[in-house]
């Protein structure tokens, strides 16, 4: 063992110099260098660019319709209309804009094309995705359709919900073609990464890697990919559909016309609750690493989380007609929605249970990627447990379109993804970008977003309850006390994200340099410098121990492994032992 | 749990569902804040007790699974979620069965506004006046686009869908008058889309049904000015000279006004009336041709009514 240790830290010391100067960063130089890109490394920046903008936008136009809602409790009287920052018409504009864009722009791209792009490869050992120029190809269409989405804000907006609901998006004015046109585009974007992922997982892992030591981040992105390949041509065809009935009178939608415009909310739920999954799934993935690493603990029931991203991938499926209970559907469909319904639910149950007996006996830190866990854990099962409510017959006959939904979606939408999405940001941000941020002010931070998200949303649940209807611009006298502590809390979320941003852009310029390990993870993208070089691996890196073996595998800052002397099987130490000259070749050979 | 608990949350018990549903409510509400201190408090536990004291990490357990648990926090929650599935099942059908001795209301939703037709052939517009204790059926359609009839002190919500009707049934259980709200989103008004339940004896309920037919003993200009916010004119038209949806009323009577094809029209009562029964015939310049005929809405007598509180506003 003693022989290991020294062989590592000669690797380290000759590679030193060599990580300084040359990584996908630096190298290859130029603008067109990053335009042209192959390296899934750099198309993931480009990602997170470009998603962050939109994130931007998106929580703006949450502001202001928030700040609008501070205004309306004296009633609803037309005077009461013509006051306030924006009319009704802007409002509803406002509201479909925010959902259209985090949800379209924001986070269905958030964790798969920014954090899966970036570690995907490096933790199956890959050089890069299957399909590099595929992969270039997902961004450029993704920039593509945004710009169909940009440029029906500019011009005349939409006002129709992010879920287009017909007879209404036939009828109102607007850009409706322009944005569903654009939705329609990001959806090939989406699916370009989904069929690379699946492409890459199968065929791309490193020697000894098999599916069943595969980081459960690889399990949760797989079966997100699935569902990414499998329901985003349903909703290509149903905005396809849409534009021809708005341009042509197709008649399929327009009950004026004979169709059935019930029809279409078939069709949009039939891909729009899947993709609910498409959001959360790889935030449940980036929680699995997250919590094993600040446990650095074995995680505990590695197949049951594997088993029940896929289980929840193909249920999710089958659960549309749960979004439709009022909407005039015979009552058997309803029924038999309801009950499948809550059967999606505990998978999602199973994995919390996992998650924090994973923390049982282990040694535990608190860094912000865990103090993200944390949040997320509290809050997705608040929004898992109000899924509940809504899942439930006639409660949700009572609780359908109002803003105990709104709270609810938001709890699992940005209490999970989200909050899973800034874990995973700073986990991997030092192999990013070589720098470290500043944990105080990243524990600032995500305190006053943890805070601001509930106060902005808890009460939300309370006015649902109380019958409060979503999409409101005016509202009654009764929720008025409500609606002015909703409308609070996100003036605390906004200073989250400020500080937020200020620490990790002053990281790029002024944070320490990153060690290879700063967290003492076993994956194979911590056995590789910050940020990592161009090529990733040189060579082919093998798998000698899983990437969840704290029992028995010790790789500190430096990429320094030890064995646990009182570990049981002798064997499989040996062994790798015996593997261990392969493996250091080929990440010292880069100097 | 004490009833007047929960009460507290939601709003009033106003009909035979709502205390089901609120049980119902209050069960998942138990169960669900159970649970979560469950798992908060051993997650706390675990964050204090499992903390790094050292530096560095030290090598920790190899626990990875175990059956017996894992059994167990699968069957509890399957089984809690089934049993408040078949309760959800149960108290859902309560609101879909009919009873055979239902009295029928015609819901129509339009933009923006309730409109309720009675079996003797009453209508009202975002006043839904309904006699204590009967089993209502609410036959519910649309002339546009979607909408969805939502009371919450009753309950129930339908959608309100054009070409097609949706049925719901309720049964009052308490005098008063209840919010009720459009729930599907409809555009510029959907918030101002709202109306009242008035919940009444079956006495005062048949004396209202007369009154809304009528306007009993009131003068003309008086029942118009009641028609002006029971036909929910006010959600569009002023009667204080600002603009919104639709022209305000103030002083428009016997003055020429410009349309939006250029012509120029003299406010008078055939042309209100018109405006009324077909009001896209003449729109108002800088106005949208938005507003839904009244055709069928409105009695002779009704209009008249509006007619001579318009001449009132000088």
């Amino acid at each position: 063992m003693a022989a290991l240790q020294q062989a590592d830290v000669a690797g380290t010391v000759k590679t030193t110099s060599s990580e300084v100067s040359r990584n996908y960063l630096n190298s290859p130089k130029g603008i067109w260098s990053w335009i042209y890109t192959l390296d899934h490394k750099r198309i993931a920046l480009l990602y997170l660019f470009t998603v962050m903008t939109f994130f931007l936008v998106g929580g703006i136009y949450a502001l202001v319709l928030r700040f609008e809602l501070w205004f309306h409790g004296a009633g609803l009287q037309a005077e009461v209309m013509k006051r306030g920052l924006v009319g009704p018409d802007t409002y509803n504009q406002l509201f479909t804009l925010h959902g259209a864009i985090m949800v379209f722009l924001f986070i269905v791209p958030s964790i798969p094309a920014i954090i899966g792009n970036f570690v995907l490869p490096l933790m199956l050992g890959a050089k890069d995705l299957a399909f590099p120029k595929l992969n270039l190809a997902s961004y450029y269409v993704y920039l593509f359709g945004a710009i169909f989405c940009v440029y029906s804000l500019l011009s005349g907006g939409v006002d129709t919900g992010w879920t287009f609901y017909t007879p209404y998006s036939v009828e109102t004015k607007g850009s409706v073609i322009s944005m569903t046109l654009g939705a329609f585009i990001l959806g090939f974007s989406s699916i370009f990464t989904g069929i690379n992922f699946i492409v890459t997982i199968h065929k791309m892992r490193a020697p000894g890697m098999t599916w069943f030591n595969m980081p459960l981040f690889v399990w949760g992105m797989y079966a997100t990919s699935l569902i990414q390949v499998m329901a985003t041509p349903v909703l290509g065809i149903t905005l396809l559909l849409l534009i021809f009935e708005r341009a042509f009178g197709i008649g399929v939608f327009d009950p004026a016309l004979g169709g059935d415009p019930v029809l279409y909310q078939h069709f949009f739920w039939f891909y729009s609750h899947p993709v609910v999954y498409v959001m959360i799934l790889p935030a449940m993935a980036i929680i699995s690493e997250l919590i094993a690493t600040f446990s650095h603990k074995k995680i505990f029931g590695y197949r049951p989380i594997a088993f029940s991203s896929v289980a929840i991938a193909l249920v999710s499926f089958l659960v549309w007609g749960h979004h439709m209970f009022t909407s005039g559907q015979s009552e058997l469909t309803s029924t038999i929605f309801s009950f499948l319904t809550f059967l999606v639910g505990i998978p999602s149950g199973i994995k919390v249970f996992n998650w924090i007996a994973t923390m049982y006996r282990g040694s535990l830190t608190f860094q912000a990627p865990m103090l993200y866990t944390h949040a997320f854990l509290s809050l997705f099962t608040i929004g898992g447990l109000t899924g509940i409510f809504l899942g439930t017959l006639s409660v949700d006959i009572h609780l359908h379109d109002t803003y105990f939904v709104v709270a609810h979606f938001h709890y699992v939408m940005m209490g999970g993804a989200v909050m899973a999405f800034l874990g995973g940001l700073h986990y991997w941000w030092p192999k990013m970008w070589g720098k470290m941020y500043d944990e105080f002010w990243a524990a600032v931070s995500a305190a006053l977003i943890f805070i601001g998200f509930n106060v902005t949303f808890f009460p939300q649940f309370i006015m649902g309850l109380q019958g409060m209807p979503r999409r409101y611009y005016a509202y009654l006298d009764q929720y008025q006390t409500m609606h002015m502590l909703s409308t609070f809390g996100t003036w605390i979320l906004a200073l989250g994200f400020i500080v937020m941003a200020i620490y990790l852009i002053h990281s790029l310029f002024a944070g320490k340099p990153a060690p290879k390990n700063p967290w003492y993870a076993l994956g194979l993208e911590w056995t590789i410098p910050s940020p990592p070089p161009t090529e990733n691996f040189v060579g082919n890196p093998r798998m000698l121990w899983g990437c969840y073996d704290y029992d028995r595998v010790m790789m500190d800052k430096d990429g320094l492994v030890t064995f646990n002397p009182d570990f049981k099987d002798e064997h499989e130490h040996e062994k790798i032992e015996k593997q261990e000259g392969k493996r250091y070749e080929t990440t010292r050979s880069f100097n | 749990m004490n009833p007047k608990v929960s009460t507290s949350w939601v709003p009033p018990e106003a009909s035979t569902v709502a205390r089901e549903v609120d049980s119902l409510i209050v069960f998942i509400a138990n169960a669900s804040a159970i649970l979560f201190v469950a798992v908060t408090l051993v997650s706390l536990y675990y964050l204090w007790k499992y903390r790094r004291k050292s530096e560095k990490p030290t090598f920790t357990s190899s626990i990875s699974h175990n059956s017996r648990l894992e059994i167990i926090w699968t069957l509890i929650p399957t089984v809690l979620v089934i049993m408040i599935f078949f309760w959800g099942f149960s108290s859902y059908m309560d609101m879909r069965v009919i009873p055979a001795n239902s009295m029928q209301i015609k819901i129509t939703g339009k933009k923006w506004f309730w409109a309720f037709d009675y079996p003797n052939g009453t209508n009202s517009v975002n006043e839904l006046v309904v006699p204590v204790g009967k089993p209502i059926k609410a036959l519910i359609s649309s002339t546009d686009v979607i909408h969805s009839f939502y009371v919450p002190a009753f309950r129930i919500k339908m959608d309100a869908v054009p070409n097609r009707y949706t049925t719901i049934s309720f049964t009052p259980t308490q005098e008063g008058s209840f919010d009720i709200f459009c729930a599907e989103y409809c555009g510029t008004s959907h918030s101002g889309m709202i109306g009242k339940v008035h919940v009444k004896t079956e006495a005062e309920y048949r004396k209202w049904l007369e009154e809304a037919e009528s306007g009993g003993k009131m003068a003309p200009e008086e029942f118009g000015a009641k028609l002006y916010v029971s036909k929910a004119c006010a959600t569009c038209h002023s009667i204080d000279g600002s603009a919104n949806t639709g022209p305000t009323w103030k002083g428009i009577f016997g003055k020429k006004h410009k349309m939006a094809d250029g012509s120029e029209v003299l406010v008078d009562e055939n042309y209100i009336r018109q405006s009324i029964l077909e009001p896209n015939a003449k729109v108002v310049a800088g106005y949208q041709p938005v507003m839904p005929t009244y055709q069928g809405l409105l009695k002779d007598k009704q209009i008249d009514a509006l007619i001579e509180f318009i001449k009132t506003l000088k």
